[in-house]
C-alpha cells in the first residue's frame, strides 16, 4: 500500500500539463473540423435530390453508431496504407472532427428546424429573395438554439481526446501512462488526469450553461 | 479471412455484448437511484448525488477506467479487466442517464403528483405507481442513445486487453497485417450490433407508450435514432436542450 | 340515508345534523408578497353542501388546496372533524403536522380536479380501485364491485375497460368524480369542475354531481362558474373577496336579494 506523495505530483506536473496542451489541441482542432464538415452534411441532407442524401445519410449514420477508437485505428493503421501519412495528432483530430461532424449536422438540423414556420411563411409573403430569409431570418435564430449544443459537444470531444493515446498521441492520459510505466506508481499520474478533465470539463460546462441562459430566451 | 478469423471476431462480439449488458444494467441502477434522488425533498439528498454526477459525468470515461484497473490495485482492490470496465462504463453512463430519470420524472405533471396526494398514497405509492410509469417510456428513446453511446465505449475495454471485439481486431491486424479488411469488418459488425439494440429498444418503446394509453409517434421513416434526443445532449456536461 | 344502493353509505357520518366538520381558523396564504388569504375564518358543517363564489384570484381554488393539503397556510390552523389537519398536537403544543399524520388526515377527504387528472398509465377500472386497495386496503374484488357501481353511477359502465386518454373530457371527468367517491370521503371537494369541458358536455358532469348532492350525505365544498348548478345543489353560499368572505347565505338569499354591493357587481357580472 503505497501513500499518495505531492512531491512526485510536482515531479510529474510539468509533463502532464505539457499533455493537456496537446488535448486541448486536439479538442480545438477537432471542434473546428466538425463544425465544418457537419455543416457540410447538413447541407447535404437537406437537399432535394434523394441520390444524394441517401448515401449520405448512410455514411453519417455508419460513423455516428460505430466506436471513435476503432475509426482512429482505421485511419491510423490504414491511411498510411494508401500512401497517406500524417503526423499522429493530425490523425486523431480528423478522427475526432469526423465523428463528431455526425453529432454536429443533427444540431444544424434541429437548429434550422427549431425556427418556427411562421418565420419562413413571413419572410415569403415580404418577398424576401432567398439568400436574405437565410442570412437575416432563419440562420440568426438557429445560432442561438446551436451555439450552447455546439458547446456541449466540445467537452464531449474534449472527454475522448485520451482516445487518442491509443494512437500515439501524446496527450495527457499518453504522458500519464508513459510516466507509470517508467516508476510503476500509477496512483498519482491517472489520478491527477481525472482530476484535470474535471476541473476544466465542469467550469466550461457552467460556463454553457449561463450562456444558454443568454441566447435561449 | 479464414474461418479461424471469424471465430475470432465473433468471440469479440460475444464479449463486446456481454460487457455492454453488464455495464447497462449497473448503469441503469445508478441512473435510477442518482435520478430519483436528484428530486428529493432533502437538500443534502439532491447535493451529494448532484456531486455523484458532475464528478463521473465531468472527467472521462477511459481514465476513469485505467484509473480502476492501475490506481485502485495500490490501494488494495486488484480488479480483473473486465470489472474495472463495467465499473468504469457503468458508473459513468449511470451519471449521463441519471440525468435523463431526473428530466423525465420532472416532466410528469405536477397536478398528477397531486391528483395521487388527493387520493392519500404515500411517496413511494406515487412514485411507484403514478409517476414512474408515466416517466418510464418518455425515458427510453434518450436510453436507447444513451446506450448506443455505452457500446461504442466498450471499444475502450480493449486497451486493458480484455477480449472484446476491437481487440480481437488488434490479434487479426497483427497476424494478418489487413488493417483495411479487419477495421472495416469489425466497423460494419459494430454497426449491427447497434442497429439491433436500436430494433430493440424501439419495441420496448412501442410496448411501454401503448401501456400508458398513448400511440407511439410515428418514426417517420428514420433508418436509426435521433442524436438529438436528450440522451445524447446528457453525455455532454452541460446538458443543454436543443 | 343514500337513496341509491351504490353510493357510499359510510359517508353518514355520525354527524350528519349540523355538526361542524371544517373549521379555518385565522388562515393566511401569501404567495411571494400577494396575500390570497388574509385571516380567513369560516366553518363548514357536516353534510352540507357548500359553494364558494366571487372573482377569480379571490382565493377560493386556494381554499380547496389548503383542505386538500396540496398547500400550507402561512398562519392560522384548519380543523377537519374535529382532528387538525395541518397541525398536531404534542405534548399540549401545536407543530406542524408530519407526513403521517396528515396522511391519515387526509384520507377523508376527497377532491375533483378541473383538469380532471386521471392517471394515464392506468385503465378506467384500476383509476378507481388504486387507492381504495392500496391506501384503504380494501380488497381487490371489494374495490372493484364498488368501482362498478360507482361507474353505473356515473354512466360509464361501457368504458371500464379503456385508458384515460380514449375518453372525452366529460367522460373523463365523471371518472374523476368516480374515483374521488370510491374513497368514502367525508368531505368532496369540487374545483371548477367543468371548466375545461366543452360546453356540450358539462350538462353531463353536472347531472351526476346533482344526483350525488341530493341523494347522499356527503359534504360538498364546491368552486364554480355555474350559478345556476350552484343555486341547485348548495345549501350554504360564501362569497368571497380580495381573501375574505364578505357575505354568506342561503343560495335564494346569495342570489336574489344580496347585501353587499361586491356580491352584487359580481353576480351582475355572471349571471
Amino acid at each position: 500500500m503505497n501513500t499518495w506523495s505531492w512531491g512526485y505530483v510536482g515531479d510529474i506536473l510539468p509533463d502532464l500539463l505539457k499533455g493537456l496542451w496537446i488535448t486541448v489541441q486536439a479538442t480545438l482542432y477537432g471542434s473546428l473540423v466538425s463544425f465544418a464538415l457537419g455543416l457540410v452534411w447538413a447541407l447535404a441532407l437537406r437537399s432535394p435530390s434523394r441520390r444524394l442524401t441517401w448515401p449520405v445519410s448512410i455514411v453519417v449514420e455508419f460513423i455516428r453508431n460505430t466506436p471513435l477508437l476503432v475509426q482512429l485505428f482505421f485511419l491510423f493503421f490504414v491511411l498510411p496504407g494508401w500512401g497517406l501519412t500524417f503526423p499522429p495528432l493530425a490523425t486523431g483530430v480528423i478522427g475526432l472532427g469526423l465523428h463528431y461532424s455526425t453529432f454536429t449536422a443533427e444540431v444544424y438540423r434541429a437548429g434550422i428546424d427549431g425556427v418556427p414556420a411562421g418565420q419562413w411563411e413571413a419572410a415569403t409573403a415580404l418577398s424576401l429573395p432567398r439568400r436574405r430569409t437565410w442570412s437575416a431570418v432563419i440562420l440568426p435564430q438557429a445560432f442561438r438554439r446551436v451555439v450552447p449544443v455546439l458547446g456541449n459537444y466540445v467537452i464531449a470531444m474534449f472527454k475522448d481526446t485520451p482516445m487518442l493515446a491509443a494512437i500515439t498521441v501524446g496527450d495527457m492520459l499518453f504522458q500519464a501512462n508513459s510516466i507509470s510505466a517508467a516508476t510503476f506508481d500509477y496512483m498519482e499520474p491517472i489520478t491527477v488526469v481525472g482530476v484535470l478533465f474535471i476541473v476544466i470539463s465542469y467550469p466550461t460546462s457552467l460556463l454553457l450553461r449561463a450562456l444558454e441562459r443568454r441566447l435561449v430566451r | 479471412m479464414t474461418g479461424a478469423l471469424w471465430e475470432l471476431f465473433f468471440q469479440g462480439v460475444w464479449i463486446t455484448v456481454q460487457l455492454m449488458v453488464y455495464s447497462a444494467a449497473l448503469a441503469a441502477a445508478v441512473a435510477f437511484g442518482i435520478g430519483m434522488a436528484r428530486t428529493s425533498r432533502f437538500w443534502i439528498v439532491r447535493f451529494l448525488s448532484g456531486t455523484y454526477m458532475e464528478i463521473f459525468r465531468g472527467t472521462s470515461a477511459l481514465v476513469l477506467m485505467f484509473w480502476l484497473f492501475f490506481a485502485l490495485p495500490l490501494l488494495g482492490w486488484q480488479l480483473a479487466g473486465v470489472w474495472a470496465g463495467t465499473l468504469a462504463l457503468g458508473l459513468s453512463y449511470g451519471a449521463y442517464g441519471s440525468e435523463v430519470v431526473r428530466g423525465a420524472l420532472q416532466a410528469v405533471a405536477p397536478a398528477q403528483r397531486e391528483a395521487a396526494i388527493a387520493l392519500s398514497f404515500s411517496p413511494w405509492q406515487r412514485m411507484r405507481k403514478v409517476i414512474l410509469p408515466q416517466a418510464v417510456p418518455e425515458m427510453l428513446p434518450p436510453f436507447n442513445n444513451l446506450l448506443i453511446e455505452l457500446l461504442k465505449c466498450t471499444a475502450l475495454a480493449s486497451l486493458l486487453s480484455i477480449g472484446e471485439l476491437t481487440f480481437q481486431a488488434k490479434l487479426a491486424r497483427l497476424s494478418t497485417g489487413q488493417s483495411a479488411q479487419v477495421y472495416g469488418i469489425i466497423l460494419v459488425l459494430y454497426f449491427v450490433i447497434a442497429f439491433a439494440v436500436t430494433r430493440i429498444m424501439r419495441l420496448l418503446e412501442r410496448r411501454a407508450k401503448a401501456s400508458v394509453g398513448r400511440a407511439p409517434e410515428p418514426s417517420a421513416g428514420r433508418l436509426f435514432r435521433k442524436p438529438s434526443a436528450a440522451g445524447r445532449e446528457a453525455l455532454t456536461t452541460g446538458g443543454g436542450r436543443p | 340515508m343514500s337513496a341509491d344502493p351504490n353510493l357510499p353509505e359510510e359517508t353518514a357520518n355520525p354527524a350528519v345534523d349540523g355538526t361542524e366538520l371544517i373549521r379555518f381558523d385565522h388562515v393566511t396564504k401569501r404567495f411571494g408578497a400577494h396575500t390570497v388569504l388574509d385571516s380567513l375564518d369560516f366553518t363548514v358543517s357536516s353534510g352540507k353542501h357548500v359553494t364558494l363564489i366571487g372573482p377569480s384570484g379571490s382565493g377560493k381554488t386556494t381554499i380547496l388546496r389548503l383542505l386538500m393539503t396540496l398547500l400550507t397556510p402561512d398562519e392560522g390552523t384548519i380543523k377537519v372533524g374535529g382532528d387538525y389537519l395541518t397541525h398536531e398536537e404534542k405534548g399540549g403544543r401545536l407543530v406542524p403536522a408530519g407526513e403521517k399524520h396528515t396522511r391519515e388526515v387526509r384520507k377523508n377527504i376527497g377532491m375533483v380536479f378541473q383538469q380532471f387528472n386521471l392517471f394515464p398509465n392506468m385503465k378506467v377500472l384500476r383509476n378507481i380501485t388504486e387507492a381504495p386497495v392500496h391506501v384503504l386496503g380494501l380488497g381487490k374484488e371489494a374495490a372493484e364491485e364498488r368501482a362498478r357501481g360507482l361507474l353505473d353511477l356515473v354512466g360509464l359502465t361501457d368504458h371500464v375497460d379503456k385508458y384515460p386518454t380514449q375518453l372525452s373530457g366529460g367522460q373523463q371527468q365523471r371518472v374523476a368524480i368516480a374515483r374521488a367517491l370510491a374513497m368514502r370521503p367525508q368531505v368532496l371537494l369540487l374545483d371548477e369542475v367543468t371548466s375545461a369541458l366543452d360546453p356540450e358536455l358539462v350538462a353531463g358532469v353536472l347531472d351526476v354531481l346533482r344526483d350525488i348532492a341530493h341523494t347522499t350525505d356527503i359534504t360538498m365544498l364546491c368552486v364554480t362558474h355555474e350559478m345556476n348548478f350552484a343555486r341547485d345543489i348548495s345549501d350554504d353560499v360564501l362569497m368571497f373577496d380580495a381573501g375574505r368572505v364578505i357575505e354568506s347565505g342561503t343560495p335564494e338569499k346569495i342570489f336574489t336579494e344580496p347585501e353587499h354591493e361586491r356580491t352584487r357587481e359580481f353576480l351582475s357580472a355572471v349571471l
